[in-house]
């Protein structure tokens, strides 16, 4: 018996009152996740990530739970984090949309900010033109079909042409299983530009729980956004996701990404910058502790030449946690006068910990600019004394030495509030 | 009552070979000792000694400070109780600003007197920062910069006496603050410390080669160090003496060979 089945699809497109060809679109992305195998370690991609022990069968579809619209929320996702001024907040609980503002302004100028199936509902027109059609395809794997089937709850966010939305939005989507397949939408128009800082969290249940997620960020031409996508899920959680930009001509796209929980995480994340003169710059700050296993794939994919971009991860690694950040700069024949870079840092704060950094290079084009480094290192006993010598106690030192190893990443994203919830995180994290 | 910095027949010892043989020393606040010697004599192994590097392992003798054995402390409760040491060479902190590190020197010293001390207010310590730097003459835009990253030698030094005039130590070393300092950079920063001495009544135990930071930071006491000893002690003139001869006759009076 699978929890996953065709009966499944309809029922949960049935709840959610759906249109037909939003149905349609779920029972093929249905038939293309029974198509495919389950991913092994003998796939290239999946081969230092291993699913023997994860039991995708036993956790079935996201359902409402009492949760969703009974229960309390916990009080600090409600704190205003990016601004005095917000363009828009959301915040969904398993699934369900609980607080919603935009602001009026924003409204009158077209700007669309809401949860994934408001926006089936009231704008199927740019749905279906967007809805993994131009950023991430069902047909990429196993995890991005099941996505298809059965994505549940996700924000939406359509800036129109022309219009710089200046306030910030920001969307929280808290679950209290970890069971979530949520969708993040984003088209930003030509000449428009946006700040959106998407977070998602969940408590830590008992048993495994899943989070198969996809993000799609568009920026066309001229536009600009800057993205952060900050992951806070319980370890009991494990996580498939793909995500994707797009830049258009003279475009930017600045992608900020923060993984802090999980028990296990397999994450595609891929930009694209498809005209000359798109900038494309992704960021990651992980921490992992215990035994969590953090596996992203990165890809800057240089579609077109006089294309910039421009990535650095850096992890901090605990306890027998491993980290895998196999990263790709791939060029394709024409795509000459490009810059491209990748870097990976790993602090390792225990022995038994393990990080594997695997960069690459795939270029067709002569006329390139494509560098990349790695590399692992301890914290710095001297210092850790010169912090001490201060006066600075020991806990005290390593937590300023890790956040001074994230600060030059911190920087890029722009909100006071969200940076100090990322880095309590990681002090409490340091201290367990 | 006054504090002092007792050291009583201090061996120290750095990847088990031994540097210190034996140091007697008593600094007193509001007094100057010069701690002189060739290179590899043990005065910075001394220094660190003090200031409680984990590499450096005592293997006898004692140190009281302010009537406390300060051997048994910890580099952080070292620095609280009012010691102070300015390096030679600071490390660098990247990701961590001046100003952060200036403000979490003040907070950990406030916390550990109570543990409920909510810190220093942004105002409150604006001002302060400000204060310090314009009396070393230190642009304000290095408060927001990482800390000694890409700082010049005689920026470091000035920083090093900056948080020395933000923790206000009772007795404060200097382990030759002087080397890599043009002569402007040496007389602000000779000037920051002499009067922290003034206004704290702060001892000092000045780290040195060179007369030169002698002329700006006049010692009560000289100190010769040789082979892991201190094998003189004098007032000034020993220091000038010094400047004219070089050690070769102090080498000779205690039958210590030149090191190759």
């Amino acid at each position: 018996m699978t929890a996953f089945s065709k009966e499944a699809v309809e029922k949960l497109s049935a709840s959610l009152q759906e249109p037909e060809w939003m149905l349609a679109f779920r029972l093929h992305a249905f038939e293309v996740y029974e198509s495919m195998p389950m991913p092994t370690t003998n796939d290239e991609a999946w081969r230092r990530t291993n699913l023997r022990r994860f039991k995708l069968d036993e956790i079935g579809p996201s359902v409402n739970g009492d949760a969703a619209t009974h229960a309390e929320i916990p009080s600090f996702l409600n704190q205003q984090l990016t601004a005095d001024k917000a363009g828009g907040n959301l915040l969904q609980v398993d699934g369900v949309t609980r607080h919603y503002e935009l602001s009026d302004e924003l409204k009158a100028q077209g700007v669309v900010f809401c949860d994934m199936h408001t926006a089936v509902s009231q704008h199927p027109d740019l749905i279906q033109h967007y809805f993994m059609t131009e950023c991430v395809q069902i047909s990429e794997g196993k995890f991005a079909a099941l996505h298809g089937a059965f994505w549940r709850g996700g924000t939406f966010l359509y800036v129109p042409k022309n219009v710089k939305a200046a306030a910030p939005f920001h969307s929280v989507l808290w679950n209290e299983s970890g069971k979530t397949f949520t969708h993040t939408l984003v088209v930003i128009e030509e000449g428009a530009e946006a700040i959106f800082m998407d977070e998602y969290a969940s408590s830590s249940g008992s048993g495994q729980s899943l989070h198969n997620g996809v993000i799609e960020l568009l920026v066309g031409d001229n536009a600009s956004l800057i993205y952060a996508g900050l992951q806070d899920f319980g370890t009991n959680v494990w996580q498939f996701n793909h995500e994707r930009g797009r830049v258009g001509r003279d475009g930017k796209l600045d992608w900020v990404t923060s993984m802090m929980g999980t028990r296990l995480t397999k994450a595609f994340q891929t930009m694209e910058l498809d005209k000359p003169g798109a900038w494309g710059r992704m960021s990651g700050i992980f921490f992992t502790n215990g035994k969590q296993h953090l596996d992203l794939d990165t890809q800057q994919n240089h579609n077109a030449g006089e294309t910039v971009s421009d990535l650095l991860y850096k992890g901090a690694l605990k306890d027998e946690s491993r980290t895998v950040w196999q990263g790709m700069i791939k060029a394709l024949p024409g795509s000459q006068k490009i810059d491209g870079f990748q870097a990976n840092r790993n602090l390792m704060l225990d022995k038994t910990a393990r990080a594997d950094s695997i960069p690459g290079l795939e270029i067709e084009a002569d006329d390139v600019a494509c560098t990349h480094a790695s590399a692992i290192g301890k914290l710095d006993p001297e210092e850790i004394f010169y912090l001490m010598s201060r006066g600075i106690p020991y806990e005290t030192a390593v937590e300023m030495s890790v956040q001074g190893f994230f600060d030059p990443l911190m920087r890029r994203i722009p909100f006071e509030g969200i940076r100090d919830r990322i880095f309590s995180r990681i002090v409490e994290k340091i201290n367990i | 009552m006054t504090t002092a910095l007792e050291i009583k027949n201090l061996h120290a010892s750095v990847a088990d070979q031994p540097i210190l043989k034996g140091i007697d020393l008593l600094v007193k606040q509001g007094e100057v000792h010069a701690l002189m010697g060739p290179n590899g004599s043990g005065k910075s192994t001394l220094a660190f000694t003090l200031a409680g590097h984990p590499a450096y392992e005592t293997t006898a003798g004692q140190v009281i400070f302010n009537g406390e054995d300060l051997l048994e402390m910890e580099a952080d409760e070292r620095s609280r109780a009012g010691l102070f040491l300015a390096f030679q060479y600071p490390a660098a902190v990247p990701g961590v600003t001046l100003a952060k590190f200036l403000r979490q020197i003040i907070n950990s010293r406030r916390q550990a007197a109570d543990p409920d001390d909510k810190g220093i207010s942004i105002p409150a310590f604006r001002r302060l920062l400000k204060e310090k730097m314009d009396m070393l003459g230190i642009d304000h835009k290095f408060a927001g910069r990482y800390l000694n990253e890409g700082f010049s030698g005689g920026e470091k030094k000035r920083v090093e006496i900056l948080q020395m005039a933000t923790v206000e130590p009772k007795i404060a070393i200097m382990d030759e603050t002087d080397s890599g300092l043009d002569i402007d950079a040496l007389r602000v920063v000779s000037e920051g410390a002499m009067r922290l001495k003034q206004e704290l009544n702060m001892g000092i135990l000045v780290i040195t080669h060179y007369q030169r930071i002698l002329n700006y930071i006049n010692p009560d006491y000289v100190h010769i160090m040789l082979n892991g000893r201190i094998v003189e002690s004098g007032g000034p003139e020993l220091a000038l003496h010094l400047e004219e001869n070089g050690y070769d006759w102090i080498r000779e009076k205690h039958g210590i060979l030149e090191e190759a």
